[in-house]
C-alpha cells in the first residue's frame, strides 16, 4: 500500500488552500501577516527545525513548520523563497524575528498545537508534503 | 572585463554574529531580484551565499562575502580569516560536520554547508589554509537569464 499513499488525487477534488484557511484549522496567531499576505495559496508544506535540511531540499513556495525561534528561521524563508512559516509549541518568536517577518513580508503564524498535530490538520485541508510535487 | 560588471556590493561579516548571520544573503537576494533575475536563479544563488555565510559567522573570526553582477554570471566570494578547514574534500561530504550543540540549536551544522553550495552553483572553488582562513569562489551562470537584458 506504500506506493498508493504517494499518489497524489487526481480527481481534480484538491480544494483551494489559503494561508487564512489554515489560520482556522489550526487556531493560529497572526503573528506577522495582513489581509493580502494570507491570501497566499499553499499546497505543499515541510516540517523541519534543521535550517541547513531546508535550505537543502524545500522546495520554493512551500510553508515550513517548526519550533525555532530566531531571525535565521525568517531568512532561511525569504532566500529559499518559501510561503511562509508556523511556529509551533507556542513557543514565542523574539521581537527581532517579528519584526524582520515584517520587513521582509514573510508570513509567520504561531500555534499552540505541537508538530506532528500541526502536520495532521493541515493535511485534513489538503495540504501536502513536498514529496508530492514530484508527481 | 572591468566594464562588463552590471553591480556589485560586499559585506564585512562578523564569527559569531548570530544575530546578523544571514543579513549579507538577504540583500543580496533583493539586489539579484531587483536586478531582475528569475526567481529559480536568486534562489540558487542566495541559498549559495547563505550557506557560505553562516559557515563564516559559524567557524571564522571575520569574513567578507561579495557578489559580482556579469551580463553572464552572478559571482559570490566568501574570503574569510580564521581556522581553515583541514581537509576540504571530507568537509565537503555530506553530513560532515565539526558544530557545537549550540550552532545545531540554532538549527545548522548539518554537515550540508559546502555540498549545497555545490549543488546550487555552476561553479565552485574552495581553497583553505589551517590557522589562516577559507576563501570560496561561487559561480551561478546566468546567460541572458535577467528578464530585463
Amino acid at each position: 500500500m506504500r506506493s498508493s499513499l504517494r499518489m497524489r488525487p487526481n480527481d481534480g477534488s484538491r480544494p483551494l488552500v489559503r494561508l487564512e484557511d489554515i489560520v482556522d484549522a489550526i487556531g493560529a496567531s497572526v503573528l506577522v501577516g495582513d489581509k493580502s499576505l494570507l491570501q497566499r495559496e499553499i499546497t505543499t508544506a515541510s516540517a523541519c527545525d534543521l535550517m541547513s535540511d531546508v535550505l537543502a531540499f524545500a522546495k520554493s513556495g512551500i510553508l515550513l513548520i517548526t519550533g525555532l525561534t530566531n531571525s535565521q528561521v525568517v531568512r532561511t524563508a525569504v532566500i529559499a523563497d518559501l510561503s511562509g512559516v508556523i511556529i509551533v509549541r507556542g513557543k514565542q518568536p523574539e521581537t527581532a524575528t517579528i519584526e524582520l517577518a515584517r520587513k521582509m513580508h514573510v508570513p509567520l503564524l504561531g500555534t499552540s498545537m505541537h508538530m506532528f498535530e500541526t502536520c495532521s490538520e493541515l493535511a485534513k485541508i489538503g495540504i501536502m508534503g513536498t514529496c508530492y510535487d514530484t508527481f | 572585463m572591468k566594464d562588463n560588471i552590471v553591480f556589485s556590493q560586499g559585506f564585512e561579516i562578523q564569527g559569531g554574529d548570530f544575530v546578523r548571520a544571514g543579513e549579507a544573503s538577504c540583500q543580496i537576494v533583493e539586489a539579484l531580484r531587483e536586478l531582475a533575475f528569475p526567481p529559480g536563479v536568486v534562489r540558487r544563488a542566495g541559498i549559495a551565499a547563505y550557506e557560505a555565510e553562516m559557515n563564516m559567522v559559524l567557524y571564522a573570526e571575520r569574513g567578507t562575502l561579495a557578489m559580482t553582477v556579469t551580463p553572464d554570471a552572478i559571482m559570490i566570494f566568501a574570503d574569510d580569516h580564521g581556522q581553515g578547514i583541514p581537509d576540504v574534500e571530507l568537509a565537503m561530504q555530506n553530513g560532515y560536520s565539526t558544530a557545537t550543540p549550540e550552532i545545531r540549536e540554532m538549527g545548522f551544522g548539518a554537515g550540508m554547508g559546502l555540498s549545497n553550495i555545490k549543488k546550487n552553483s555552476d561553479k565552485m572553488q574552495i581553497t583553505s589554509t589551517v590557522g589562516k582562513g577559507t576563501k570560496v569562489h561561487i559561480v551561478i551562470e546566468a546567460n541572458g537569464a535577467r528578464s530585463n537584458s
